[in-house]
Parts: C-alpha cells; structure tokens; sequence
C-alpha cells in the first residue's frame, strides 16, 4: 500500500464554511458612469456660442414628448439650437462614442489582444476606402435627400471585416492570431489605396479629407435614425454575452473545454461589434483611440470582469466622445476642430498616465 | 469512456502527417488510467481528440454509450474536463472568479453563478488547496499555485471524466505526489475516471491503475497495469533510452532509473 511521505500532501479538511457568492455590486461605479455621461451631455448642450441654462435644455428637450408644453417662454432661437443642433449632435457622438468603445472591449476580449479596435482591424479604414471611391467616382452623392456616403462606408467597412474573417477562416475555425493579422493587412492596403486615390484626385481631396478625418459637425436626426436600429441591438446582444467573454478571453481551446461553441460565440460577437461600429464610422468618420483608450481605462481602473466592463466603457464612451466634441466645436470657435485630433490630444495623455500608474500592470 | 481506431492527422490537405494512427482503449469508471509515451507520440493529439479540439479521420470517441460527435460543446463539458498543458490565464481575475468559470457549461447565457455554483467550486478548491487563494489575482500566483487552480476549475466542472495533460509539470515533489493522490482518491471515492498524461513513469507507475503507453508511431504500445508494461526492453524499443527498472522498495511498483549508455 502507498504511503505519503511527505505533510504537504494532506488533503485539506477545512471546515465545511458555505463560500459567499462573489456578488459585488457594480451600482456605484454605474452611477458614476451615468453621473459622468450626464454631465458631460448637458455641458455638451449647454455650452458654445450661445450658453443655455440646464434648466431651459431640459425644458426645451421634455416639451417634445406628446403632451407637454413647457417651453413657451424660451426664445425660438434656443429652441432651435438645442433641439436642431446640438442634441442631435450630442446624441450621435454619444452613440458613436458608446459603439466605438464597447467594439473595441469586444474586439479585445475575442482577439486576446490589447490592441485590437475597430481601426486596426479594417473596419474604418474600409470604411473610408469605399466612401473614397464614391466621391472620386463622381456618381451623385445624394439619392432623394439622403447621403450616399454613409451607407457606401457602411459597406465597405462589413466587407473589409468580411474579407479578413474570409481569409482567417480555416473549415469552421478563424484563429484569432490570423484573423487580426488579416485584418491589420488589409486595413494597410485599404489606407494605400484610399491616399492614392486621393492624390489622383485633388479637386475632390476636400471632400474626402473630412470625412475621412471625421466629426459630428451638422448632425440631422436622420443620421442617428440611420444608425440606431444596428447600436441598439449590438449592445443587447454583447451585454448579454459578458461572462462568455470572460471566458473566451482565456484561449479557444479553454474556452472549448468550458462548453462554449467557440466559433459560433466569436461569429455572433464579431458579427454585432462590427455591424455597430460600421454604422457608427459610416456616419462620423475616422474616430481613432475610443475603442482603445475607454475600455483600457475602465480595466485599469475596476478590473477586467466583462460583465461590468462592457456597460461602464458604454457609458464612458459615451461621455467621452461627448466632452471631446464639444471641446472639438469650442476650443477653436468659430472654426472647429477635428474631433479625431482632440480624442488623440487628451485622451493619449490620459492613457499614458493610467499606464504608468497601474506600475506596468496592463493587462485584459 | 471508449476510444476505438482513432485516426488523427494535421497538415493541409494532402499533406497530412498522421499523428495517431488507430488508437484504442478504455477508460474505466474509478478508475486512474496513465498515458504516457515519448515526446510526439500524440498523447496530447488523443486529449485534444476527445474534445473535439482536433478533427479525427476515422475511430469512435465514446462516453457512457454516448458518441462523443452527437453531443454539443456544452453537453460535452459536463462529461468532460480538461486540465490542459501549461494554459494561458488572464492575469487580472480571482483565484476565486477562475475556478468558477468551471461552472460555464452549468449556467444558462443570462445566468449567473449562485449558491449551488458557489459551493461546487469552494469544494474544488478545498481539495486542490487553492482554498486560501481564492481572493488573490491570478498574476500574483506561482507556476504550481497556477497549476493547481486550473484543476480545481476543472473539478468544478463537476464531470464523470477527468482529461489531465501533465498536471504535475510545473509541480514540486511534494504537490506531483499530492496530485496525483488526489487524482487517485477522486476515482475511487467518486468514482471519476481519470485519463493522465504523465511524463515521469516512475511517479505514473506508483499512483496509476493502469498504463496507456503510445508509441513514436502513433500506435498504443502496451497497455496494462505498470508492473506488466514498464520493461527494460519496451523502454529501449519506444523510448531509445536504456534503463534499469526495478520494484519500488514501499510500493513494490515498477521505478525507472535512466542510466548512461553502455554503463
């Protein structure tokens, strides 16, 4: 018979205490989320040539549910800004910003990379290829009203990750490794052929420079139509999957051997993440570091636990794509500045500072 | 858990190496069933055959009368954990958050660990000692503190059948003794069934009933209990080395003692 030699090999008989269910509440940090993303929004509402009291915004904003008049004496003027410029435009970076962000939290948690975002995979850059061809093609930029632009960016932007996901694709796996690769390769040749196309085409350089660089700029509500249906339902379908990414994010092979269908969860995360991020890029341009910085800085900050990731980088995207519009339309007012140059202007910092604090410590 | 003419093959097609080459055998319930077998001889192929990691040409996987390929990923899971070789953990989660992560093919996709969760993997980690872990970040752990969480995720799994590939490698004397006694008293008190890839066969020899051992061919060498299987002339035939092998002074179990060529 076997006999152990050495103490270290009891087997423990701890007292049989119950373990307590690991439940913290995550509803402090998610009402400093929705603290922060209101604030911003009504700063955002409030502030710019003209300043508007919270009180009047939230008068003017509630008089257009059915039923309520309250805004009968506020000038039509502030009437118009609020609910004719800066709400829909708030609105749209907000949902830009949200999209961006939680695509990129996505994004890293199935890639296992840190750097993976909507930018580096191919979704904007494709996205700016196809809007480039439209507007060098010299086809009509308009069809009854609507902008053609969008939906051709729309386009390009699912092609190019399709196209990544069609070469990573061996039988019924795509390895992630090769699945990024691909997409970092094609988002170079997407970038190549779209400054090509614009040296050859300087007249129409203009056009494509700024939606290329992107901003919200002159929002209607009927570009937040456009985009809604895909930024409602992505969301819904990622959330929904935060513990299955929390283990996705150990390897396919783990993650296999925990019972999940790895190829089919990847497809279906992939799928929403790169449909919302399309719609959010097809409408306001190339927006880098949001799908980066936000979801690092929640990491950095409350840990990698999907299941509260994914809404604070929702609601700190939001509000940070918010506040970077606003300083992107007030700091240089008249003239505005890029929004894609102020995300990098402070949000690198900021970023750089988090890295340095957490002592190295980055990690998914 | 049966296994019956596997064939395994990677490559591209055309190309196609075959790694295991109709490979059979059985693995009974309570029962610690050894696999072990020079390097490249496919014992970690077989692991990853089982659970669908690698497609197999031909051969039938097994459990409990069930064809391995008629059930989904997660029906899977709650017949089957893997301890695989030296994994990749994300450095920011529990101990804790870890191991309950072995209860995934348990919950429903809205669903969220509960008390009955909970217990699985405080029982887990009392018998694997990563008890008093459990509030620690998995980044602050070492290798063998490492080792012993993922086996207790995969305890939490709470399945008839245990898949270990090399769970005593990153392991000290002391833990490699431990777990495998722990591997031992699971199959006999539970009556789990244990498949274990084990490079040292003197230790594989002491705790397992029996011994698969794969040869460089892809083919099963010997099966049997150790004291049948492990033989001088089989460790030169499949392994090359030459080695003395004589009876455990406690055990009376086969010890394998590598010594110099010609010596």
């Amino acid at each position: 018979m076997l006999r152990r030699a050495a103490p270290v090999a009891t087997v423990e008989v701890a007292p049989n205490e119950p373990l307590a269910l690991p439940r913290r509440s995550f509803l402090p940090r998610y009402l400093l989320g929705i603290g922060v993303l209101a604030g911003s929004a009504l700063a955002a509402l409030g502030l710019g040539s003209t300043a508007i009291d919270p009180e009047s915004i939230a008068r003017i904003v509630l008089s257009h549910l059915p039923g309520i008049e309250l805004d009968e004496d506020i000038s039509a003027t502030w009437r118009s800004i609020i609910w004719e410029i800066r709400l829909p435009r708030v609105l749209l970076a907000g949902l830009a910003g949200a999209t961006l962000a939680m695509a990129g939290a996505t994004y890293q948690g199935v890639f296992r990379n840190p750097l993976a975002e909507p930018y580096l995979i191919g979704v904007a850059t494709g996205a700016n290829l196809a809007a480039t061809i439209v507007v060098v093609s010299g086809a009509s930029l308009a069809w009854h009203g609507l902008s053609l632009l969008p939906v051709a960016a729309f386009a390009g932007a699912l092609a190019s990750v399709g196209a990544a996901y069609a070469v990573a694709r061996f039988g019924r796996a795509a390895p992630s490794t090769t699945l990024i690769l691909a997409g970092v390769a094609l988002s170079s040749l997407s970038t190549a052929v779209t400054t090509y196309l614009m040296i050859k085409n300087t007249s129409n350089s203009l056009t494509i420079f700024s939606s290329v660089l992107g901003g919200f700029n002159g929002t209607r509500w009927v570009e937040i139509a456009w985009v809604l249906p895909y930024v409602v339902i992505a969301p819904v379908v990622i959330l929904a999957h935060g513990r299955i990414l929390n283990v996705l994010s150990l390897d396919d092979e783990q993650a296999r051997h925990l019972g999940i269908d790895v190829e089919r969860t990847k497809l279906v995360l992939l799928g929403a993440a790169s449909l919302a991020a399309a719609a959010a890029v097809a409408v306001s341009g190339t927006i880098g570091f949001v799908g980066l910085i936000v979801p690092h800085a929640v990491r950095l900050v409350w840990g990698p636990d999907n299941r509260q990731l994914l809404p604070m980088t929702i609601l700190l995207g939001a509000a940070f794509l918010i506040g970077a519009d606003l300083l992107a339309r007030t700091l240089d007012s008249p003239s505005e500045i890029p929004v894609g140059i102020i995300t990098a202007f402070f949000g690198v910092p900021f970023f750089l500072y988090l890295l340095r604090r957490s002592g190295g410590a980055a990690y998914l | 858990m049966a296994i019956s003419d596997l064939r395994v093959a990677y490559g591209p097609a055309g190309r196609q190496a075959e790694v295991l080459r109709g490979v059979s055998l059985t693995l009974h319930a309570g029962e610690l069933l050894g696999l072990v077998g020079p390097n490249g001889s496919g014992k970690t192929t077989l692991i990853r055959a089982v659970t669908r990691g690698v497609k197999s040409l031909s051969g039938e996987i097994s459990i409990l009368g069930e064809a391995v390929a008629s059930l989904s990923q997660r029906e899977l899971a709650r017949r089957v954990a893997v301890v695989p070789q030296a994994p990749l953990l994300p450095d920011g989660f529990s101990v804790l958050e870890t191991v309950l992560a072995g209860r995934t093919p348990h919950l429903r996709l809205l669903e969220n660990e509960g008390q009955r969760d909970c217990d699985a993997a405080a029982r887990a980690m009392r018998r694997t000692q990563t008890w008093e872990l459990r509030e620690r970040l998995i980044g602050e752990l070492s290798g063998g503190e490492r080792q012993r969480v993922v086996v207790a995720r995969a305890l939490a799994q709470e399945t008839p059948i245990l898949l270990l590939d090399e769970p005593t490698a990153h392991l000290d004397i002391g833990h490699q003794a431990a777990m495998l006694e722990l591997m031992r008293t699971l199959c006999r008190e539970e009556g789990k069934a244990a498949l274990a890839v084990v490079h040292d066969l003197t230790l594989a020899s002491q705790f397992c009933d029996r011994l698969v051992v794969l040869g460089p061919g892809g083919t099963v060498a010997a099966v049997g209990e150790a004291g049948e299987v492990l033989s001088a002339s089989l460790l030169s035939k499949v392994y090359g080395a030459s080695a003395s092998v004589f009876p455990h002074p406690k055990t009376g179990r086969p010890v394998v003692a590598p010594h110099p060529e010609g010596s």
